[in-house]
C-alpha cells in the first residue's frame, strides 16, 4: 500500500504537510518519487513555495502614528 | 548601533516602574503584529485598533501582577484574541463547523483527468501548473503580487485567515498558533493548507497561467 504511486489530485492536499516536515516518511518518499516525474506538481511545490514567500512580505509595519500616540497617551493616565 | 535591544524581562521590570520608553518600545514591536490579527476578527481597521488598544491597557493593569509563565507576545495575543472574539461580527456563522470534514480539493478538479480515463487524477495536459516568477526585491511586479496576496487574504474565512496571518504573515510556529487558538495540530494544518491554497489560486490567475 505504501508503494502506490501518489496522483497529482492527492499531492496537491499534501504540500503544506510536505513543507512543515510532519508526512510520514512512507508519504514524504511517495510525494518525492511523484516530483520526479511530474513537472506539473513540481511547478505547482514551486508556486506554493513563492506564495509562504509573498504572504510573508504582506505585513503591514507601518501603525498609524496617531493611533501610537493614542497609545502613549492612555500609557500616561494610567501611569 | 551596536548596543544590543533590551530584552523581554528588562523591559517588562522597565514597565513595572512606569518607565515610558519602555513602553513605547514594546508598543513598536508588537502592534503592527496585532492589528494584522486582530483584523481578522473584526469587520474593520477602526475596531481592531480598538481592540489593540483594549489588550495594551489590560497589559499594563495587570503588569504587576504578570508572572511572565509565558512570552509576552503570547500573553498580548491570548488576552487580544479573547476581546478581539467579543468584538467580532465577522463569519460567525462557521464556529462549530468540523473543520477536517471538510472533503473538497483546494485545486479545481477540472483541472484533473477525470476518474475512468488513462492518468486518472493526473494534470490534464493543458492544466498543467507553470512556474511562478521568483521577483527581486523592489520589482514592480512584487509588489503587485503582495497586492494581490493581501486581497486574497482579506477575503479567507476567519480561521483560515487568521492561522495564515499568524503562520506565514508573522513567522508564529504551529505549537504557538495552536495554543492560541486552542485548535489541533492537524486543524490548524488543514486551515493553513486552505488558505495558502486559495492565495495561489489567486497569484495563478492574476499571473494568467489559469485561463
Amino acid at each position: 500500500m505504501s508503494t502506490e504511486p501518489m496522483d497529482c489530485r492527492d499531492l496537491v492536499e499534501l504540500v503544506t504537510a510536505y513543507l512543515d516536515g510532519s508526512l510520514d516518511p512512507d508519504t514524504r518518499a511517495r510525494f518525492d518519487l511523484h516530483l520526479l516525474d511530474c513537472d506539473g506538481c513540481d511547478n505547482y511545490l514551486q508556486q506554493f513555495r513563492v506564495t509562504v514567500n509573498t504572504l510573508g512580505k504582506a505585513g503591514d509595519d507601518d501603525v498609524d502614528p496617531a493611533f501610537r500616540c493614542r497609545l502613549m497617551e492612555a500609557f500616561r493616565d494610567w501611569r | 548601533m551596536t548596543c544590543a535591544p533590551p530584552d523581554e524581562a528588562t523591559l517588562i521590570a522597565a514597565l513595572r516602574a512606569r518607565d515610558e520608553v519602555a513602553f513605547a518600545e514594546l508598543v513598536d514591536r508588537h502592534t503592527a503584529s496585532m492589528l494584522s490579527v486582530a483584523r481578522g476578527y473584526v469587520p474593520n481597521a477602526a475596531i481592531a485598533e480598538e481592540v489593540v488598544q483594549e489588550t495594551w491597557i489590560a497589559l499594563l493593569k495587570g503588569i504587576d501582577a504578570f508572572e511572565g509563565r509565558s512570552s509576552l507576545r503570547t500573553w498580548l495575543f491570548a488576552v487580544m484574541i479573547n476581546i478581539a472574539k467579543r468584538r467580532g461580527v465577522r463569519e460567525r456563522r462557521d464556529a462549530d463547523v468540523a473543520i477536517a470534514a471538510f472533503t473538497g480539493g483546494t485545486v479545481d478538479p477540472a483541472r484533473f483527468r477525470a476518474d475512468g480515463q488513462q492518468w486518472s487524477g493526473h494534470w490534464r495536459e493543458t492544466e498543467e501548473p507553470s512556474p511562478f516568477p521568483e521577483t527581486p526585491e523592489g520589482s514592480a511586479l512584487g509588489a503587485e503580487l503582495v497586492t494581490v496576496t493581501r486581497r486574497a487574504l482579506e477575503d479567507l474565512p476567519e480561521r483560515q485567515r487568521v492561522v495564515v496571518t499568524m503562520r506565514d504573515m508573522l513567522g508564529f510556529d504551529s505549537a504557538e498558533v495552536c495554543q492560541l487558538l486552542d485548535i489541533s495540530v492537524a486543524n490548524q494544518r488543514v486551515l493553513l493548507h486552505r488558505g495558502r491554497a486559495v492565495v495561489r489560486a489567486q497569484l495563478e490567475d492574476y499571473l494568467g497561467d489559469a485561463r
